[in-house]
């Protein structure tokens, strides 16, 4: 029993039991059949699929739903006997002390301290305890499963339907659990920027022109709740950072488009199909780059370059700007619209283009005057994809356009955006409620909801063009 | 030469290839000026490839290359040296699939004459298209919607709207490859009577692959198979004492 106690042996053991289902049940069909010399409602592998599917399913959904679920029993039961432990810890500490433990039971460290090498020790058998029982449970229901369906197997079973609307519901889930996990995702967000503004107006939230969060944290976090609004805790004022936000994005989109959309005609009307065949998966590498490269590109070739050329022209570019982060980002998204932009492109029909040079247009009028009004739709979506994926960056921004909240909209200042601010909130030391972290939540769901809406008008324009040539 | 004797397309040896393969094989025919010519054949016979040398749209194919000697009006259309964008608007085209531009009906029709400059004032613009489309017999049907989108007219009011864009250039010959084999027999006999209205002031060759077809509409009748031209002459003399034995074939239904 010991050896299939850890997750992989188990499931090992799950699918070669869900096979001999799957050999006994067919070989069962195609006996019985012989016997009765009836012909079985289905092909004798819907048979064996059917039990298999059977011995299968139950089987994992437990031992799925099983391991996520008995961990945080275990944890809180730790937990309490940590709090027993060590009476006047603070929470942050505490789970100091639960990764410890953790660690010692895994024996990924080693410690001296009695109590915890003690607490490691009921930790470890707790855990063992706890996947002997899983795999007890595992195999039962198995086992239940099993028996069942092998004994349902006969020729005037109609396997092939029970298979396929057993198919069609496992399709079913999958999708379902996409959407439920994005849906959780939101909610959570929701929730926290809820708390936010319990504790800070709404008003001033989104219309506030002062951002500085900054303020000594743990005096915060144990009185965020009774502590006066607005007072103490810092401003957060978003609009400033929501400017910087656009200005960067802004400053992508003029060169990422008009650069995108070009070559994106060049290589879909001009191109001669040698070039295409080169140029189009160059391209898609560069959209392969890690985000992070194009950070350190901004922060550390792009910045000091325009800073130097500002320096000639007598202008004062501060070391980390709007310019540089803006610039190399539409760098990234260059190959993003011209991508997409080439695909709208190539989707008009040739019989236009044929139509438009058929009444004597040139090259130029056929793309101008018919083929890209006839692709404007799905351009348009293009763009807005493109718009979505810049004020979501936050690579390049967090290297390279700064973290001085101000409201301006020159481009060769240092300005700090909303996914920049996310991150600073986030990281560090920091106690979990206080009014700071909460806010991240707000500027998060703030985010999440332009680049929605970005998105779903992305999806209306293309699926205009789409209706077009059905 | 182009001679009193009304011949306004002069086809020479005429070969083309795609890439290795030979479509087709030293065609020589004659146009007559204002007559409706059909080429018919059986499929891949190459009537398209042929009908597409007389407006070079074999030049938009990579592949395609064309050899010999076509002379409009006496002039040579295959020199390097001419313009296809001139040749077009002199030799329009109608496509077998409606192919309206995603613009409005008015537009559709005014887009050839404004790219050709032919037009200088709104007035004269609505005079052109009012025109083309009374020409293509589309005007009663859309006179009170200029502005819709064309792209929501039915199968063959997008045949007419295509013929008037073309016409409304005032090519002196229009090629039309299949242009009823997308539509239903009522628009398919609304577009033959049209056909037999604008031989009066346009050179017309059309591909078909409807035998009535042809009869019913051309005076000359031009027979290709495998990318040679096998027989060519009056309608009448096509269809009713046909010379070569291929041709009878096709035409009593015994290939294609
Ligand atoms: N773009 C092309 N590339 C390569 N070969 C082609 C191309 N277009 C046509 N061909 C070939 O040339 C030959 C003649 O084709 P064409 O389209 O002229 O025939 P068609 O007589 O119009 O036939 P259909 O009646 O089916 O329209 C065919 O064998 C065809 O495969
Ligand atoms: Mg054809």
């Amino acid at each position: 029993m010991t050896f299939f106690t850890s997750f992989s042996s188990l499931a090992l053991l799950i699918v070669v039991i869900a096979i001999a289902t799957y050999l006994f049940s067919r070989r069962k069909v195609t006996q019985a059949a012989a016997a009765d010399h009836v012909k079985p409602h289905s092909l004798a592998r819907y048979y064996g699929l059917y039990a298999g599917a059977w011995a299968l399913l139950p089987a994992f959904l437990v031992l799925v739903v099983w391991t996520l679920g008995s961990q945080p029993f275990i944890d809180a039961n730790v937990q309490t006997l940590l709090v027993q432990a060590y009476p006047d810890l603070e929470k942050g500490f505490l789970d100091l002390k639960l990764a410890q433990v953790q660690n010692i039971a895994a024996g990924l460290i080693e410690s001296q301290d009695e109590t915890l090498l003690k607490l490691a020790d009921d930790y470890a058998e707790a855990l063992q305890q706890a996947s002997n029982l899983r795999t007890s449970i595992v195999l039962l229901a198995m086992l239940v499963a099993v028996i069942y369906a092998y004994r349902r197997v006969s020729p005037a079973l109609k396997a092939r339907i029970l298979f396929e609307t057993l198919l069609r519901r496992a399709f079913f889930i999958a999708a379902a659990i996409a959407i439920v996990t994005t849906v959780g995702i939101i909610a959570s967000l929701l929730i926290e920027a809820v708390r936010f503004f319990s504790q800070y107006g709404l008003l001033d939230f989104f219309f506030g022109t002062h951002w500085s969060p900054n303020v000594a944290l743990r005096e915060v976090a144990a009185g965020a709740a009774d502590e006066d609004v607005g007072g103490s805790t810092g401003s957060f004022g978003m609009l400033p950072v929501m400017a910087g936000t656009l200005l960067v994005a802004t400053i992508a989109m003029a060169v990422a488009l008009p650069i995108g959309l070009f070559a994106a005609i060049y290589m879909a009307e001009f191109a001669s199909k040698r070039v295409r065949d080169v140029v189009k998966p160059t391209l898609e590498v560069l959209a392969g780059v890690p985000t992070v490269v194009y950070g350190f590109f901004a922060a550390l070739t792009a910045a000091p370059f325009f800073r130097a050329i500002g320096l000639n022209l007598g202008l004062d570019v501060s070391a980390q700007s709007a310019l540089a982060a803006g610039a190399v980002m539409g760098v990234m998204i260059i190959p993003f619209i011209s991508s997409l932009s080439d695909d709208v492109i190539t989707a008009v029909p040739q019989s236009l283009r044929d139509g438009a040079l058929g009444l004597g247009s040139t090259r130029g009028e056929m793309v101008t005057k018919v083929v890209l009004p006839a692709a404007f739709p799905g351009l348009v979506g293009a763009f807005l994809l493109a718009i979505s994926r810049a004020i979501g960056e936050t690579m390049i921004v967090v290297m390279a356009a700064g973290v001085s909240a101000k409201l301006t909209a020159n481009p060769l200042e240092s300005v700090t955006t909303v996914t920049v601010q996310i991150v600073m909130l986030l990281t560090g030391d920091t106690a979990f409620d206080s009014l700071k972290t909460l806010s991240a939540f707000a500027l998060g769901i703030t985010l999440f909801t332009a680049t929605l809406l970005l998105n779903i008008a992305a999806l209306t324009a293309a699926r205009r063009l789409g209706q077009r040539y059905e | 030469m182009a001679k009193k004797t009304g011949i306004k397309i002069k086809a020479a040896d005429v070969s083309v290839h795609y890439g290795d393969k030979q479509a087709l094989h030293n065609v020589s025919l004659d146009i007559e000026a204002k007559t409706v010519t059909a080429f018919i054949g059986p499929s891949g016979c190459g009537k398209s490839t042929f009908l597409r040398c007389f407006n070079r749209m074999n030049d938009v194919i990579p592949s395609a290359k064309v050899s010999g000697s076509i002379q409009l009006d006496g002039a040579e259309i295959n020199d390097a040296a001419l313009d296809p964008v001139l040749l077009r608007a002199k030799v329009g085209m109608v496509f077998q699939k409606p192919n309206p531009f995603p613009k409005t009906i008015f537009e559709n029709v005014a887009y050839g004459p404004r790219i050709h400059g032919l037009v200088t004032s709104r007035r004269e613009e609505q005079d052109v298209v009012e025109d083309s489309l009374k020409k293509a017999g589309l005007w009663g049907e859309v006179s009170d919607r200029l502005h819709d989108q064309a792209t929501a007219l039915s199968g063959g009011q997008q045949q007419r709207l295509c013929i008037a864009r073309a016409i409304a250039v005032n090519p002196e010959v229009l090629l039309m490859d299949e242009p009823c084999s997308a539509l239903d027999p009522i628009a398919t006999t609304i577009i033959e009577e049209l056909i037999s209205e604008l031989q009066k002031k346009f050179t017309i060759l059309i591909v078909t692959h409807s035998m009535q077809q042809a009869a019913r509409v051309s005076q000359k009748t031009a027979y290709f198979h495998l990318g040679e031209l096998v027989e060519h002459g009056t309608t009448v003399d096509i269809f009713s004492n046909p010379k070569n034995d291929q041709t009878e074939a096709y035409i009593s239904g015994k290939i294609g």
